[in-house]
């Protein structure tokens, strides 16, 4: 006997724990399968790219922070190479090697914070999220010591950083080096080789990296498809041409491999970081000739960097004046997301909930 | 390290394509006309000496007497980056430019968060609709004469 169903249409979200932040799927189940889904956003849409017009150069930094909340530093980096290649500023070395100190330390939070609320995804309620959440303090206390902030930092100016490190801030770094490696060890022990994990994320959510390319698709999520190309390699910015890194390429491009190439990253990060203390320099940590109100020559400028989520960069207009004409944001996280609905159809509910952690987005940059 | 192409280079790429494509360019990026689009845009993916398989970036400008659309290309494979920009809505009047999703599926949400805060029609669009804000709102933020 054959039953005839009919699919039915379910809210999932935008006030669910696992849509990470407030997004709606509106998804058709036939039975447990997706048959099909759409996405609804806008719930935590700000108009920074209008609030930037009104804003100075260099005040627009903390519009930046609220973007990609989780991973404030390098939408700072991000902007901030933007300004400088449209005004033709040349920051200070140390100023440099703080900014990638600080975007290496915010890569291994914004992985730290993926791979916690993934496996809250999967079911695994509170404590790998806390074992993960330990380390992300670690690098919060770190950021206070730098400028003050946890997590909107705006640490990040024209010409370098707006103030140096504070002489506790190295020994600090240096503890928390030395006890990352062992931690990640232990998610590996705990969570890589667990054999619910490998049974709920092996081959699940497999995207082919060619379409992954024609959509646009960055970050993790390529390399994962075996696409080597990573923006700090292949067009380095700051001094990512000092600094050697291996890339962790995986081929099978499914949930398990996304997840992976997260924790492989955060080692990577470690060996850039070292390299980073290494080759600090002493000097200023900005060009103090450097005004706070910068007028850039007409023209536009758009440099992208390796966020840890995808390509990050900011596309911005000069008329001449003390404000972006224009400032447009290419979020990876809202770019990352195109292939949603090729990516869920089939799967049944728990599956979508997990292929969704996996792209890993933060609704404040899908937003804006 | 990726070699950004130059406007020259592209305006000379793209003129063998369609000799009536290019109206301008400047050293770091080239201006095409509206309805060579879809067709410049396929042989910029294709062309084995081009091959932009990449749409990283689709920006609307308000320029207050035109519009323009700005595209950002990159080839992985050449490990280059490429701009071509489209002006559009002379006078104001109903920009509007051939959607690219059929070349790169990447123009999906993009050009719909273009249609919705610059209110750029993107022509052939199987789903233009408002991406951020909801059916019904009035106006276009993004432009400079939105009111507040």
């Amino acid at each position: 006997m054959t039953l005839n169903s009919e699919s039915v249409i379910v809210n999932v979200g935008p006030q669910h724990p696992s849509t990470h932040g407030v997004m709606r799927l509106r998804v058709a189940f036939d039975g447990e399968l997706v048959t099909d889904a759409e996405m609804v956003i806008g719930y935590l849409h700000r108009g920074s790219e209008k609030l930037a017009e009104e804003r100075t150069f260099t005040q627009v930094v903390t519009l930046t922070d609220r973007m990609d909340y989780v991973a404030s530093m390098t939408n700072n980096q991000a902007y901030i190479l933007a300004v400088e290649k449209l005004a033709g500023i040349e920051p200070t070395p140390r100023g440099v090697w703080l900014r990638m100190i600080s975007a290496e330390l915010q890569r291994i939070v914004s992985h730290l914070v993926a791979v916690g609320f993934l496996l809250q995804d999967l079911g695994a309620m509170g404590t790998p999220l806390m074992y993960t959440m330990r380390e992300r303090e670690d690098v919060l206390d770190l950021f206070e010591l730098l400028c003050g902030a946890r997590i909107t930092n705006s640490y990040h100016r024209p010409s370098g950083v707006f103030q140096d490190a504070p002489d506790e801030f190295w020994p600090r770094l240096e503890l928390f080096m030395a006890n990352m490696p062992g931690r990640i060890d232990e998610y590996e022990q705990l969570i890589s080789g667990n054999e619910i994990i490998l049974s709920r994320m092996r081959g699940v959510g497999v995207i082919q990296p060619d379409m992954m390319i024609n959509a646009s698709i960055t970050g993790p999520m390529l390399r994962a498809g075996g696409v080597d190309w990573d923006l700090r390699h292949r067009q380095p910015y700051e001094y990512y041409d000092r600094v050697q890194f291996d890339r962790p390429i995986m081929d099978e491009s499914d949930n398990y491999s996304r997840y992976l190439v997260r924790v492989y990253e955060m080692r990577e990060s470690l060996k850039i970081l070292r390299q980073c203390i290494d080759q600090i320099e002493p000097g200023p940590a900005r060009d103090a000739d450097v005004p706070f109100v910068i007028r850039p020559p007409e023209g536009d400028a758009y440099v992208p960097i390796e966020g840890p989520k995808g390509e990050l960069g900011f596309y911005l207009v000069s008329d001449g004046g003390i404000s972006p004409y224009r400032c447009k944001v290419r979020p990876p996280s809202l770019i990352n997301l195109t292939l949603l609905r090729e990516m869920v159809i089939g799967l049944p509910m728990a599956a979508m909930i997990v292929t969704f952690g996996t792209v890993d987005i933060n609704m404040g940059e899908v937003d804006r | 390290m990726s070699v950004a192409m130059s406007g020259a280079e592209l305006a000379e790429a793209i003129r063998e394509i369609d000799s009536d494509a290019v109206t301008d360019h400047s050293d770091d990026a080239v201006w095409v006309t509206p309805s060579s689009w879809p067709d410049v845009a396929e042989k910029l993916r294709d062309l084995e000496a081009l091959r932009f398989e990449m749409l990283t970036l689709l920006t609307t400008v308000d320029y207050v007497d035109h519009f323009e659309v700005v595209y950002h290309l990159v080839s992985l494979s050449r490990n280059r980056t490429g701009v071509v920009k489209i002006r559009c809505g002379e006078g104001r009047v109903s920009p509007s430019v051939p959607t690219a999703i059929n070349v790169w599926r990447g123009a999906d949400l993009q050009e719909r968060e273009a249609y919705d805060l610059m209110g750029v029609n993107f022509d052939g669009h199987p789903n233009m609709k408002r991406l951020m804000l909801w059916e019904g709102f009035e106006g276009h933020p993004l432009r400079k004469d939105y009111l507040r």
